[in-house]
């Protein structure tokens, strides 16, 4: 609404009774929340096994002493992530385009995604490790490579999978009219796939995809079984020295922190797209 | 006599078993305007999903100017670029603004510097009244705005032909007139126009002639006087009753 419009009488009192509703609705959801955590604390807290679970899960100082290995692990993690996201993004939509190819010309390709796609979509993250991490390098066909390296490609073609078919779900969504009005235009099959299929369709799918990689990101800490020091190795190596489990909790913790601004990021983004897409904006 | 902008025979489409066009001849000169009339079903969009070959013909042949389009050797994204269309529901790219919808075409396709697009662009958007909207997406306009932008795109490359298919068909009725007044003056500019239509009053007002299509053929044309006023055939007659009323 332009500033300086006289308000009317009706207006200003609407506005002080929903200002008063907002701060109730505060204040008994800050209570409600304190409530509710107590009662679990003293639940907890009251279990017979409660002590030694603190000292073997919760202790300070382990934790302390597990800091700076744990941290660097998760510094190898976070990279990980990062190309193992890049590649993702990158693989799928290829993958994607290459399944809406149409003419017989195409089949062998078209063919060979499917068969791609159904095969890593059924094979567990942990089998494919196992192989592209010990099985390929054997081969000798490759330079030597980390670890590392084998964890994020085998991440990336088994999250590639199902990502391809998140896109290919949101190419399918556009409205075909949107082609045909591209098409009229004199643009080429490619361009339209670029410049108005592939757009709208990555918009149409954006909060599926994040929800894909919040689940990588956590999955990233598998490649620990090819040996790579990453957050996880780094607590278990902690934990059978100690015989203490803080460590893991500690990881896992930092897991959680990591994973948090992307889930913020999604249930935002969610919003939002929905905000947009709906006339009335109370309902 | 100078060259037809289009020139059809004999064309042919057929969906399954159902012909839809059994042997269309149709010529169209320059700066001329063509309503195509007919029942819904008679083959319209059909006719006009041909000419710009998003739709293969089964017989017959195609000319625009003097390239026989219906050749399968020509490049059909040229052919389109030449054409301008606009459709019953808009299709504006709902990802891009205003201004990129009627600017992409020239950019993608003619490769026109991105600065001289826009001036382009604006101009056009100028005179449709809509230069101010030029940033704003496309959900955020009137169906008559989207319209008048959905057009503005459709003649932003300077088309030898445009193919209008019932524009305004979607369009709640006080938004019609913005977008009729429109096309009368893109007849003023001397635009080559064919357009599908419902809007008799509008056909017998702008179009130079109608062309009544029934049973996937030309059953009559002439000057919109003519064929609204003495139609020569009983079909002709039995269609224009149920629109015009009874005479
Ligand atoms: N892609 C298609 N597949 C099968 N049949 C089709 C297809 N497109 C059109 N038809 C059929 O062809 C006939 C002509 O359709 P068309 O859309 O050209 O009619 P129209 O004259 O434009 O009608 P309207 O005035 O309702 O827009 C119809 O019977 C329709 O069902
Ligand atoms: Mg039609």
């Amino acid at each position: 609404m332009p500033a300086n419009l006289p308000i009317s009488d009706v207006e200003i009192g609407r506005r002080a009774y929903r200002r008063t509703q907002n701060v109730r609705s505060v204040l008994v959801s800050l209570v409600s929340t304190i409530v509710f955590a107590v009662v679990i604390w003293l639940t907890v807290v009251n279990t017979p096994g409660w002590e030694r679970v603190q000292r073997s899960f919760f202790d300070l100082e382990t934790a302390l002493a597990a800091w700076p290995r744990v941290i660097a692990g998760l510094w190898v993690n976070i990279q990980v992530l990062f190309f193992a996201v890049i590649g993702v993004l990158v693989l799928s939509v290829i993958i994607a385009t290459i399944r809406t190819l149409r003419g017989p010309i195409w089949f062998p390709l078209r063919a060979l995604a499917a068969a791609y796609t159904d095969l890593f979509r059924g094979l567990p993250l942990i089998i494919v490790l196992f192989l592209i991490g010990f099985g390929v390098p054997g081969l000798e066909l490759f330079p030597r490579q980390s670890a590392q390296f084998w964890g994020t490609i085998a991440l990336i073609l088994t999250y590639s999978a199902y990502v391809s078919e998140v896109f290919r779900a949101g190419i399918e969504a556009v409205h075909p009219s949107q082609r045909l009005a591209a098409r009229s235009l004199g643009l080429s099959h490619g361009q339209t796939m670029r410049i108005v299929v592939l757009p709208q369709a990555v918009r149409k799918v954006t909060p599926a995809l994040m929800n894909d990689f919040v689940a990588m990101q956590k999955d990233v800490g598998l490649i620990s079984v090819l040996g790579v020091v990453d957050a996880v190795r780094a607590a278990q190596i902690e934990t059978a020295a100690n015989f203490n489990f803080t460590p893991y909790v500690l990881a896992g913790l930092l897991f959680v922190l990591l994973a948090l601004p992307m889930i913020r990021l999604t249930d935002w983004y969610t919003a939002r797209l929905r905000a947009r897409e709906q006339m009335g904006s109370i309902v | 006599m100078t060259e037809p902008v289009l020139r059809m025979e004999g064309v042919r489409k057929s969906f399954g078993d159902a012909l839809v066009l059994d042997g269309v001849d149709l010529t169209v000169a320059p700066h001329e305007v063509v309503a195509l009339i007919g029942a819904s079903g008679s083959g319209k969009s059909t006719l006009l999903r041909c000419i710009n070959l998003v739709e293969r013909i089964d017989d017959g042949r195609i000319w625009l100017g003097d390239l026989d389009i219906s050749d399968p050797r020509i490049a059909a994204d040229r052919v389109r670029a030449r054409i301008g269309v606009v459709f019953q529901q808009f299709n504006l790219f709902p990802h891009l603004r205003v201004i990129d919808n009627v600017t992409l075409a020239s950019r993608a396709v003619l490769r026109i510097p991105r600065a001289q697009a826009e001036a382009t662009a604006l101009a056009l958007l100028d005179r449709v009244g809509l230069a101010d909207r030029a940033r704003a997406y496309p959900d955020r306009l009137s169906g008559g705005q989207q319209q008048r932008v959905a057009i503005v795109r459709a003649i932003a490359t300077n088309p030898e032909l445009l193919l209008l298919d019932e524009i305004t068909s979607a369009l709640d009725p006080e938004l019609v007139a913005e977008v009729l007044d429109l096309v009368r003056e893109l007849k003023g500019d001397g635009t080559t126009i064919v357009m599908a239509t419902h809007e008799m009053a509008f056909a017998r007002d702008v179009a130079d002639r109608v062309v009544f299509l029934d049973g996937g053929v030309i059953v009559e044309q002439g000057p919109a006087a003519q064929v609204f006023t003495r139609p020569q055939h009983e079909r002709t007659r039995t269609f224009l009753s149920r629109f015009l009323g009874p005479a």
